[in-house]
């Protein structure tokens, strides 16, 4: 069997700029690559006809195929430094909030090689148990253990110490206080050691040991790791002597005590830095660190009372680092393809189709033109950083309760397959960790199952129905991102007639917003062409491009739920969640926001009175129709899988026409949390007529406009019946509309 | 509580006919019933051939190896899903489902 893997380094380039694809490939000597320009979806027989455009470059061919690892498990890391060459007595300690005590060996903290047996480490054994274990590398290992495992999810303060001249090895625990009755009691455990516990040339590792050296890059410089703990770290601290039960609870304590600074290694503060990758040592070595593979920081440390529930009020309380041992932020693969974009190609989405033998593998990626240069009057926004958060959304295929929330069974393809064959390739924030904590951050330098002219009509391979459309239609655009979006802001736009959105650009950042606000008061023109749009805050990571944080706080519709103190994202230390809890409501950008979902069945829209109002006449031109939409190839209709409504309490303008609204939703249908204060058992859409899709339209007061479907199916109904229906005619006299420069005049 | 009445043949006629879209309540208490009450396995479906094949497959919940083929195969969803509210008739029920 044949299978390919593969990413590439940047999802948006401009031309002049290259693309580095990285592959790997099992069960072939070679694969072969194919640029195309991408021009619909693979939809089948009810989709459009798609021919995707093939296109000529020396970047086109055969390749040598070869297997690159991936190294997934986040850690931390202070690199090999005499000062810990030269430790022989030593005492390593830490608070842990241990979350899979019982999934075997695990690592917290030390200098240890697990193939040479050399080095000190304090960690658990394979029943969860704290063990101490020092080993010189010859084969002389002893270790040392308490007698029953650590408590799941509770605060410790954990400790070894290695004492040459009493030669002996203890291990201690002391529970945190916390105001819960679990029974706990100090434990202290000790073994005779005449085994030396000196790791020349080792680093200092948390939350995971070394396995050796590898030849090509791991996710830390050429070093392998192994023994990933799952669960919180704090106030990590090492010592050149072996202390006794007071030193070590003086040791764990806000400062490092006057008797003890010239005996501490190390002492990381994790509080410090929280933005970064940095592991701050505020010891008088200052043996800095980094975290590898985004393990993640802003979390609750052992000593978190809830007096502050955001990080950036009070730091000191989260000096916690939460460890995942399916951590990955970067598979660090080397190149095999460099697309050059020619400097002539014009704006699009394309892919780079890779095959061998039976095997495909889709990478997709953005050719956008150079920033604040408009080839085109109309530019596509590509949802990337939606496609992002999304990326390798593996829990749909892993709970029964999809198929009862999305009413129908969970359809997934060979593609979709390769998550469970190559779990390493990494999860989504719709997943929880191996451990049950919620996944905050994602990465797109990694393989991405979801990012494909192909597989579910979702998100991605959904927004190619709209390019299909300004295909079809034969209107110029150009392809920009969220990503430059975030970045350059309203630069971006304000050379463009007409902005559209994907079928559902879920996520957004304040500097996302705040462009398309901008643009809006700059007479832009905006069509938002789905739903479930402007939904949840992200953070970008500051110097990863590609990376973004979601923190699933109070409300919405969630795959999981952040802990108490946790809404905060560490990127920014802005609150997570729904913008909608923090005063940008999407109705306010676009009239209309979330309001449920259900993936069943799709509806139609009944056209509304507001249709007939002369503003909205150029939108109805052509169009003598009651029923709007009820085809389609999303589940057989326009509205439907997510959809908004009109509320002016959440800021759809006062003259925004609804110019339409869907009804008669299945059962699957129901009203989103936020909007339920005591649940009362009438909220699906066959009870409540709260559940429904609004089409809006509404002016700007610079003669721009606002127009918005309010459904992520309504994207598929554009192609029914060769593009002769009242959806595309609807969606195109708006269209047209918006590009005509005549002022839209407020009423 | 909690169980199917199997002498309702009326609400396995208006799945068969409609397997998607508005349910009456009965019907999708039975639904609920045949998609929450998982002791083992649950199924989904891998679309073999691209818009022309289904094939049914099991997962175990909570495991994260790849999902268990069958050689059942459908040509729609509608047949796949009629099929599999057949399975757990019976698994539920503890009689063959009365409609075929």
């Amino acid at each position: 069997m044949t299978t390919i893997l593969a990413y590439a380094d940047r999802f948006t380039a401009r031309p002049g700029e290259t693309i580095a694809i990285k592959a790997s490939v099992e069960g072939a000597d070679t694969f072969d690559c194919h640029i195309m320009r991408l021009t619909g979806p693979e939809a089948g027989p009810l989709g459009p006809k798609t021919a995707h455009e093939p296109l000529t470059h020396p970047a086109n061919g055969s390749y040598p195929a070869r297997v690159q690892a991936i190294h997934a498990g986040s850690f931390a890391v202070v690199a090999p430094h005499p000062l810990l060459d030269r430790l022989s007595a030593v005492t390593v300690q830490a608070f842990i909030w241990a979350t899979t005590p019982a999934k075997g060996r695990q690592a917290i903290a030390g200098c240890w090689s697990e193939p040479e047996g050399h080095g000190f480490l304090l960690g658990l054994d394979e029943l969860g148990r704290l063990e101490g274990r020092v080993g010189d590398g010859t084969g002389g290992i002893v270790t040392v253990r308490l007698d029953t495992p650590v408590p799941e999810r509770r605060w410790l303060l954990v400790a070894l110490t290695v004492d040459p001249a009493a030669a002996t090895l203890t291990v201690r625990q002391w529970p945190v206080a916390e105001p819960r009755f679990d029974p706990e009691v100090p434990r202290e455990a000790s073994a005779a050691c005449t085994v030396s516990a000196k790791s020349t040339g080792l680093p200092f590792l948390l939350a995971a040991w070394s396995e050796g050296e590898d030849a090509r890059l791991t996710a830390w410089r050429h070093t392998r790791t192994g023994g990933h703990f799952n669960g919180k770290i704090d106030r990590p601290r090492l010592a050149n002597r072996a202390l006794g039960a007071a030193g070590i609870r003086a040791l764990a304590g806000d400062t490092i005590p006057p008797e003890l600074v010239a005996d501490t290694v190390g002492a990381w503060d994790f509080a410090r830095d929280i933005p970064t990758e940095i592991v701050r040592d505020v010891s008088a070595n200052r043996l800095g660190g980094v975290t590898v593979n985004l393990p993640a920081r802003a979390m609750t440390g052992h000593n978190w009372t809830g007096e502050a529930t955001a990080w950036p009020e009070k730091p000191e309380h989260y000096g916690a680092i939460h460890f995942h041992d399916d951590d990955l932020v970067d598979c660090v693969w080397e190149d095999d393809v460099i697309f050059e974009v020619p400097g002539d190609l014009s704006s699009g989405i394309f892919c780079a189709r890779l095959t061998a033998n039976e095997a495909t593998f889709d990478v997709a990626f953005v050719v956008s033109p150079p920033v604040g240069q408009a080839r085109a009057k109309v530019a596509f926004l590509a949802s990337s950083a939606t496609y992002t958060v999304y990326l390798n959304n593996r829990a749909r295929f892993t709970s029964p309760m999809t198929h009862l929330y999305h009413g129908r069974m969970t359809v997934m393809d060979p593609v979709d397959e390769l998550m469970f064959h190559h779990p390493a390739i990494g999860i989504s924030t719709y997943d929880r960790h191996a451990d049950g904590s919620g996944v905050c951050y994602a990465s797109r330098h990694r393989p991405a199952t979801n990012i494909r002219p192909s597989g579910r009509l979702w998100n991605f391979h959904c927004d190619l129905f709209i390019l299909h459309w300004l295909e079809t239609i034969g209107e110029p655009y150009d392809v920009i991102t969220d990503d430059d979006l975030h970045t350059h802001g309203l630069d971006l736009l304000r050379n463009y007639s007409v902005v559209l959105t994907g079928t559902h650009p879920e996520y957004d950042s304040r500097d996302m917003l705040d462009a398309l606000d901008g643009y809006l008061r700059i007479g832009g023109r905006f069509m938002y062409m789905g739903g479930n749009g402007f939904y949840w805050r992200i953070a970008y990571h500051p110097d990863r491009p590609g990376v973004i944080e979601v923190r699933r706080a109070e409300g919405g519709v969630r795959a999981w739920i952040a802990e108490p103190g946790e809404a905060h994202h560490s990127f920014t230390g802005e609150h997570g969640g729904l913008w909608r809890r923090q005063g940008r409501a999407p109705n306010a950008l676009a009239g209309v926001g979330f309001i449920s979902q259900g993936f069943d069945d799709c509806s139609y829209y009944r056209r509304m009175a507001d249709a007939d109002d002369p503003r909205a006449a150029f939108a109805f031109e052509g169009i003598p129709d009651t029923i709007i939409g009820d085809f389609g190839v999303l589940q057989g209709g326009a509205a439907g899988l997510e959809i908004d409504s009109a509320d002016p309490k959440l800021g759809t303008p006062p003259h925004a026409l609804i110019l339409a609204r869907s009804e008669n939703h299945s059962n699957t249908y129901e009203l989103v949390p936020e909007e339920v204060a005591i649940p009362h058992g009438a909220l699906n859409a066959v009870q409540n007529e709260q559940v429904h899709a609004d089409m809006v339209f509404f002016e700007t007061p610079e003669g721009g406009a606002v127009w918005s479907s309010g459904s992520i199916a309504y994207a598929g109904s554009l192609s029914w019946n060769g593009y002769d229906n009242n959806v595309a005619r609807l969606t195109t006299n708006v269209l047209k509309r918006f590009i005509d420069p005549a002022s839209f005049a407020m009423p | 509580m909690y169980a199917i009445n199997p002498d309702r043949l009326d609400l396995v006629e208006e799945f068969k006919a409609r397997p998607f879209g508005e349910h009456s309540p009965d019907l999708q208490y039975v639904l609920n019933l045949m998609r929450t009450k998982i002791t083992n396995a649950f199924p989904l479906l891998i679309m073999t051939r691209p818009y022309e094949q289904w094939t049914l497959a099991w997962k175990s919940v909570g495991d994260l190896e790849p999902a268990r083929r069958t050689n059942t195969t459908f040509d729609s969803i509608e047949a796949a899903e009629w099929h599999v509210f057949k399975l757990r008739w019976r698994e539920l029920t503890g009689s063959d489902c009365p409609v075929d």
